[in-house]
């Protein structure tokens, strides 16, 4: 029977990675670079050119973008799956919303306690999910997901969480993000008082978009992000070479979590609001899409996906309403079909093709 | 004691909706090793179709049996179209269409029947079981037809031909092809007779809740939580599982305060990752040894 062989085989052709450990150090200048160059530079212009709300639905894709890098650290790089990470999203949401309220703290010095507390979560849900391999455990995750909304409304921790009704951030600057002194958005952006909020937590969620992604392309390409691959490409090998595998999921299950939790921190500054119910099974299911859509293995994809899962529901109810989910579902299908490595998959043969010709 | 008999009782009652529902998820596991996560709102789908049908005036004996079968031919479509391409793909891609129909499935219910409320009515008549006041007549007939389902299934697979060749497709394929079995044809029944499964635990439920597209969600999860408790391997199992988890639940809710009400959920949550983690192959299951 040869069927070990070919599972690891089809697993190991599932998940592309697109960081060659054995490829030499890419130049300065190159096409990759230049792109992620040319992105972040669109995405400074960005709030010059549009309105408010506009820049409010960018700060949510690039939110979407770095929980989506943290699921494809854990699925993409380490062969895990997780249909649970919108709950260490919430996590991350409340304990903004939390410290901010209760605590008096500003909303940027809760992201480091929000990657913390998810980390922890993370790391200890990493405990069980060692023994569960594939599909069992996307169901563990699974019901994870659907259980979060009724754990966040428990009466014990309604003191806490604020129960169903959930919690208003920033009461104290009359719901808009205090914006600090030093920074000149006003001035900068020409925009008042009420909007400067807006377009500062765009900035922040740029920078923090933009150290999630210097962070974890420096963990892949690192020792450890070295022996996570080893993992999710044949872990019996892997461990045979001596790589604790115990070891490198459970950091892989707490990183992953803190990256969401911090995106789920800014996604609490941004709407301004955290409640149960905004937490539910689909939260999970679109980072899930955004993963498959961005490129499962490939980071850059995350703004990709986190585009498609913010900008696709809002086009597919203009056409039918309703009938964004249906739309979700059947590009997702196709996309498997047609592009399983995601619109990053095509990108990156685009490109390699630009390249080829070049040379 | 007296009480803790009620509660027993009435949990096996409750059971009842879960082991329908995990009977529907261990099909499609024998089918083809995977967990269905659409299994919920393609049973919500079955359950909306024999409304339309109820609407339409036609009797219940006639609605109950056409809803099962139009689920089956709908099962076995959706595994011809959507999964026989990816046959061989990887866990991840199985992963990621199972999330797509879900949605698809439950976007559509919500354009074609709305997310209003509706009630479907029951096949037994009103009231309570034998003057019972824990378990309804419709409650002690579901859990009758789960047994008739489990039974119905049992000699399928043991006494019929066909039942065989799933079987042998679902133990082993390679060997099941070389003596001639059309195991991929094998497959799609499965999947039809998991979505007919659905289907009647659909529309039996259904009379307890109330049917709107996001009616089947949780009950999937307690679903899930029975089938891994009483062994994703076995039938019987996952019937035995979907009672106990509807006792557990009663029980947990009655003797531990703060759960009771509020973390039905987690629970489901904590048996699944429990048993998982100490018992992989549940009560009744058969251990999976790989090989190397």
């Amino acid at each position: 029977m040869a069927t070990t062989d070919d599972a690891s085989l089809a697993k190991r052709a599932s998940l592309p990675a697109s960081v060659d450990v054995a490829e030499p150090r890419t130049p300065l200048l190159s096409i990759g670079n230049a792109g992620l160059a040319l992105t972040l530079a669109a995405l400074l212009a960005l709030p010059f050119f549009t309105e408010g709300f506009f820049v409010f639905q960018m700060t949510k894709v690039l939110t979407y973008a770095v929980a989506i890098m943290g699921l494809n650290l854990l699925t993409g790089f380490n062969g895990q799956f997780s249909l649970g990470h919108g709950a260490f999203f919430a996590v991350g949401a409340y304990t903004t919303a939390i410290l901010v309220e209760m605590a008096g703290f500003g909303f940027i010095a809760t992201l480091p306690f929000a990657a913390l507390i998810c980390f922890g979560f993370g790391f200890l849900f990493g405990f069980p999910a060692l023994r569960l391999e594939g599909i069992y455990l996307a169901l563990a995750t699974f019901a994870l997901a659907v259980a979060t909304p009724q754990i966040l409304k428990l009466s014990p921790l309604e003191g806490l969480t604020g129960g169903v009704q959930g919690i208003y951030l920033f009461s104290e600057t009359f719901g808009e993000p205090p914006v600090p002194s030093w920074a000149p958005v006003q001035s900068i952006f020409g925009v008042d008082e009420f909007d400067a909020g807006t377009y500062w937590v765009y900035l922040v969620t740029v920078a923090v978009l933009v150290l999630t992604y210097w962070i974890l392309t420096n963990l892949v390409g690192s020792r450890t992000g070295r022996a996570m691959m080893a993992i999710r490409d044949n872990p019996i090998a892997a461990r045979s070479m001596g790589v604790n595998a115990a070891f490198y999921k459970t950091i892989a299950f707490g990183v992953s979590a803190a990256v969401v939790g911090v995106a789920g921190g800014i996604g609490a500054a941004s709407t301004k609001f955290v409640a149960p119910d905004s937490f539910t099974f689909f939260v999970s299911v679109s980072f899930l899409v955004g993963l498959v859509v961005g490129g499962v293995g490939w980071l850059p994809g995350a703004l990709i996906g986190g585009a498609f899962i913010v900008f696709v529901p809002n086009y597919a109810e203009e056409v039918s309403k309703g009938l964004s989910g249906a739309f979700f579902g059947i590009f997702l299908i196709l996309m498997i079909y047609l592009a399983p490595n995601g619109v990053g998959g095509l990108i990156r043969a685009a490109a390699d093709r630009i390249r080829r010709r070049s040379e | 004691m007296e009480l803790f008999l009620q509660q027993v009782i009435a949990g096996i009652a409750t059971g009842g909706i879960y082991a329908c529902m995990a009977l529907a998820v261990v099909m499609i596991y024998q089918a083809i090793h995977h967990l269905n996560f659409a299994q919920g709102e393609m049973a919500t789908f079955s359950t909306f179709i024999a409304w339309t049908l109820l609407a339409y005036g036609l009797p219940y004996l006639a609605v109950f049996p056409l809803a099962i079968a139009i689920s089956f031919v709908g099962g076995f479509a959706v595994e011809r179209i959507v999964f026989k391409p990816i046959e061989h793909a990887p866990v991840l891609t199985h992963i990621v269409v199972f999330i797509a129909l879900y949605s698809i499935f439950n976007s559509a219910m919500g354009f074609i029947w709305d997310f209003s409320i509706k009630t479907v009515p029951s096949p037994f008549p009103p009231g309570q079981f034998f003057g019972s006041n824990l378990i309804s007549n419709h409650q002690a007939g579901m859990v009758g037809i789960t047994f008739v389902v489990l039974v119905l299934l049992f000699m399928f697979f043991a006494y019929t031909r066909i039942g065989l060749a799933m079987r042998a497709a679902a133990a082993n394929p390679d060997s099941a092809r070389l003596v001639g079995i059309r195991t991929s044809f094998m497959t799609a029944l499965g999947w039809g007779m998991a979505s007919a499964i659905g289907a009647v635990a659909g529309i039996l439920i259904a009379p307890l809740v109330f049917l709107e597209p996001n009616m089947m969600l949780t009950i999937l999860l307690y679903g899930f939580a029975g089938a891994v408790l009483g062994g994703l391997t076995s039938p019987p199992g996952a019937v035995l599982g979907g009672f106990i988890v509807g006792v557990v639940e009663n029980l947990a809710g009655t003797y531990i305060p703060v759960i009771g009400g509020e973390l039905k959920l987690t629970i489901a949550l904590a048996l699944i990752v429990g048993v998982l983690v100490f018992k992989p192959a549940g009560l009744l299951g058969r251990r999976i040894v790989q090989r190397v």
